[in-house]
């Protein structure tokens, strides 16, 4: 499969989607104009991914920052990594980030996918 | 050319530390943003203020954003397009407001969902986020509707806002969130 590399700017993230070497990654800022634009191809790597994944695979956020727009794509990427067996969610936040905590928290109730937070 | 010096005086009294005011775009969003980051990280706020206060101000940005692009629809408009964007800072709190015109007969609903979202708790609110997030879809304009709920968790205060007679047609909407400087 084909590497998704998009680096990151001022207002979207790094994102790097690497089967081989079992790079899922998802880190920075997320303040796009067009958030739904951006993440399409971000879903649609993992819809592909989904036909032939690894047995297991890490997926990680290590956000910064995100606006409510880019909230409900995440929720759409979390959706779509959901159908996945051996998936499992890294949900990075600096450790006095109680915001990203908190937000991580509430998308790991609103999907069924095993998550595991850590501090940076 | 006494209004220099006015608006200069209102600036201070008012503790405004940054206005914009013109024509908003996701790139006029992005330098303010980062004016208003510098002057934060260059003040030395704390973290987990500095960030509850970007949080605010991106979706108090993205509002007008989406908003302005449609009053740009109405062909022939007196009505400017144009907002503005404040934020204040004193010992207590740092305030982000923003203004923009309305059509009149969109007020009633903005109304009732923002006293909604004020007659709820943080509970009741984290509650109406992840209902709403399970169930919107991404509009034309790019919002989810989860703008006015996340800067409310985020201030943890109620929403301030009124709504100022332009003329028959429109409103000036004038929203004020604060943050408070003092740690929960």
């Amino acid at each position: 499969m084909e590497i998704l590399n998009l680096k990151g700017t001022e207002d979207t993230p790094t994102i790097i989607l690497d089967k081989k070497n079992g790079i899922f990654e998802i880190s920075g800022r997320s303040l796009p104009e067009d958030s739904a634009e951006f993440y399409r191809p971000v879903i649609e790597w993992i819809n592909s991914y989904a036909k032939e994944a690894n047995a297991s695979t890490d997926f990680v956020f290590k956000l910064e920052y995100f606006n409510t727009a880019s909230s409900k794509l995440i929720l759409d990427v979390l959706s779509a990594l959901e159908e996945i067996k051996g998936m499992k969610i890294s949900w990075y936040f600096h450790d006095d980030d109680e915001d990203m905590e908190e937000a991580g928290q509430e998308f790991s109730e609103l999907v069924e996918i095993p998550f595991e937070f850590k501090t940076y | 050319m006494n209004y220099i010096y006015d608006l200069h005086r209102t600036m201070m009294a008012e503790k405004l530390i940054l206005v914009y005011e013109g024509d908003f775009t996701q790139e006029t969003t992005k330098s303010i943003l980062s004016m208003a980051e510098r002057n934060l990280d260059s003040s030395g706020e704390e973290s987990g203020i500095k960030r509850k206060v970007f949080n605010v101000m991106v979706e108090a940005l993205q509002n007008i954003v989406k908003h302005s692009s449609e009053q740009g629809l109405q062909a022939g408009s007196l009505i400017s397009r144009s907002a503005i964007f404040l934020i204040s800072k004193d010992d207590s709190r740092y305030c982000v407001m923003t203004g923009n015109p309305i059509q009149k007969d969109k007020v009633s609903r903005l109304k009732q969902n923002l006293e909604e979202l004020n007659s709820k708790d943080k509970e009741g609110l984290k509650e109406m986020y992840k209902e709403i997030i399970k169930n919107t879809q991404i509009s034309e304009k790019g919002g989810a509707g989860l703008g006015f709920v996340d800067m409310a968790r985020k201030s943890g205060e109620k929403l301030e806002f009124i709504f100022a007679n332009m003329d028959e047609t429109h409103d000036f909407f004038c929203l004020k969130i604060n943050i408070s400087r003092e740690k929960e």
